[in-house]
């Protein structure tokens, strides 16, 4: 039984960010709904009203612009996972959409509400992380891009300011010569553990690793000294040095304990998929004409 | 849409008036905007087929479609039903003739306690609106948000299998059974 809250329903951005002024943090911005509702029907959030952002038609764009993919804010995982452009040029995005909860959840929960909501054991975060996305975020006086690096601050917590809303997402399309990949690995409905790796590379020479780890600790954070270990060495350098960059990157992702498992036990497997997504990304990038890799794997 | 009946004994006094399908026939309901589509569903029409059981989007007893899309009606507010098709297990059947996936899981053993049954059937049909002809392996990915306690799922897949073969052959009566 949901507590009583009263619904605004804005129709563009404009009207959004107003009712955000108005009415701060009394208000909740509505988006999706799949991790909003939990939290409300058990009383730990509670809102005098809920701001319904998926009637505004700006918000729910999903296009490439200057090489980039532009994500509007109430973009459902299932699109993503399902829209012909991001399975062709943003194959790693599309494959981590498609296995983001289940089908119900992927349906009805956005990427925008994703990212605000900040549950630390969440997918998108991390791998949009090593794709360098970055988020637009709106108040009365204009828009301002923001790293999403620097907008997950803890869990549950992200640097949104009570009278802006997030419009969209940012996503720059890999390099050349470039692929990504995303491991992860979890015994409940939500992952223990996620790995995102995006790897640069010519047969046996390594030039970039970009490393985000997810879900062990408060935030998906990039680790970036374990990526300098891995960056500019030829092949059987980096193989050699994968075990130490795995158990650097295990302490650097501060692992805590919770139901997903010890700290101890996540710091581990941090080490063994940072490997596995490695070498799945490098023989991508080596291999392919496409910057990404993990192709699809669904039907249509 | 918005309408303040103080009759209605809203604490916020706010109502919204919404038109939705409900297995092909129209509702005019009026609604607060903090009621769950499970609620609507269950308590205001009736219908008692769609099944509450986690309550927090993991299980899939209580999947229904909205525009043939799965949702959770335990985690979904009832005003998003506005102006749109809802299908419940209830308008599966056509009268007494039930749809070839109700025939296939009876059939094949997809069921034992019923439970889950209205929202794997539900689940089934949006995976075979969308995918005609899936793989075991599309099944099973599909399918993973719908928990059965009862079968170990062996016969549930095989049931949703059979019913892909034979709507096929329902839409394309030319076509040879594989």
């Amino acid at each position: 039984m949901l507590q009583p809250f009263v619904l605004e329903e804005p129709t563009s951005i404009h009207e959004a960010v107003a009712l955000r002024a108005r009415y701060g943090a009394t208000a909740g911005l509505y988006a999706g709904g799949t991790e909003l509702l939990l939290t409300m029907k058990e009383g730990l959030l509670r809102y005098e009203r809920l701001v319904n952002i998926k009637l505004i038609p700006e918000l729910a764009g999903l296009a490439l612009e200057d090489g980039a993919l532009h994500i509007g804010a109430i973009t459902t995982h299932r699109r993503l996972e399902r829209s012909p452009v991001v399975r062709t040029y943003f194959s790693t995005m599309a494959e981590m959409a498609a296995h983001v909860a289940n089908v119900r959840v992927r349906e009805v929960g956005t990427l925008g509400g994703n990212l605000c909501f900040a549950e630390p054991h969440a997918d998108p975060g991390t791998l949009l992380l090593v794709y360098d996305a970055s988020v637009a975020l709106a108040q009365q006086g204009g828009t301002r891009m923001l790293a999403l690096e620097q907008f997950f601050v803890g869990p549950f917590e992200v640097a949104l300011a009570d009278d802006e809303i997030l419009t969209a997402i940012r996503v720059p399309a890999l390099p050349a010569h470039t692929a990504a990949a995303y491991l992860k690995y979890g015994l409940l409905e939500r992952p223990s553990v996620g790995v995102a790796v995006a790897v640069t590379a010519r047969p046996d020479q390594v030039q970039e690793v970009r490393i985000a780890v997810g879900c062990v600790g408060p935030t998906p954070r990039r680790l970036r000294d374990v990526e300098s270990l891995l960056s500019q060495k030829d092949l059987p350098e980096v193989r050699a040095t994968l075990d130490a960059a795995g158990a650097l990157a295990g302490s650097a992702a501060d692992a805590v304990t919770d139901l997903h498992g010890s700290a101890e036990y996540k710091s581990y497997l941090v080490g063994v998929l940072l490997r596995r997504a490695f070498e799945r990304a490098y023989q991508q990038a080596i291999g392919g004409d496409t910057g990404d890799a993990a192709r699809g794997s669904g039907t249509a | 849409m918005t309408d303040d009946r103080a009759h209605h004994g809203t604490v916020t006094g706010q109502v919204l008036s919404i038109r939705v399908t409900v297995n092909g026939h129209v509702h005019d309901v009026l609604i607060e905007p903090y009621l769950t589509l499970i609620e609507l569903i269950r308590d205001r029409l009736g219908l008692t087929g769609t099944k509450k059981s986690c309550d927090m989007q993991v299980c899939g007893a209580c999947t229904v479609l909205l525009n043939g899309r799965p949702v959770s009606a335990c985690t979904m507010l009832a005003f998003e039903a506005r102006n749109a098709a809802l299908l419940t297990i209830e308008g599966m059947a056509q009268g007494e003739t039930l749809h070839p996936i109700q025939e296939a899981f009876i059939e094949h053993g997809g069921l034992q306690c019923g439970f889950c049954t209205p929202g794997m059937i539900l689940a089934a049909k949006a995976l075979l609106e969308e995918t005609p002809a899936p793989t075991e392996e599309e099944v099973k990915h599909y399918m993973r948000g719908n928990l059965c306690r009862c079968t170990g799922y062996k016969r549930i897949i095989e049931s949703i299998m059979v019913a892909a073969r034979r709507l096929a052959q329902t839409h394309n009566p030319g076509a040879l059974e594989a």
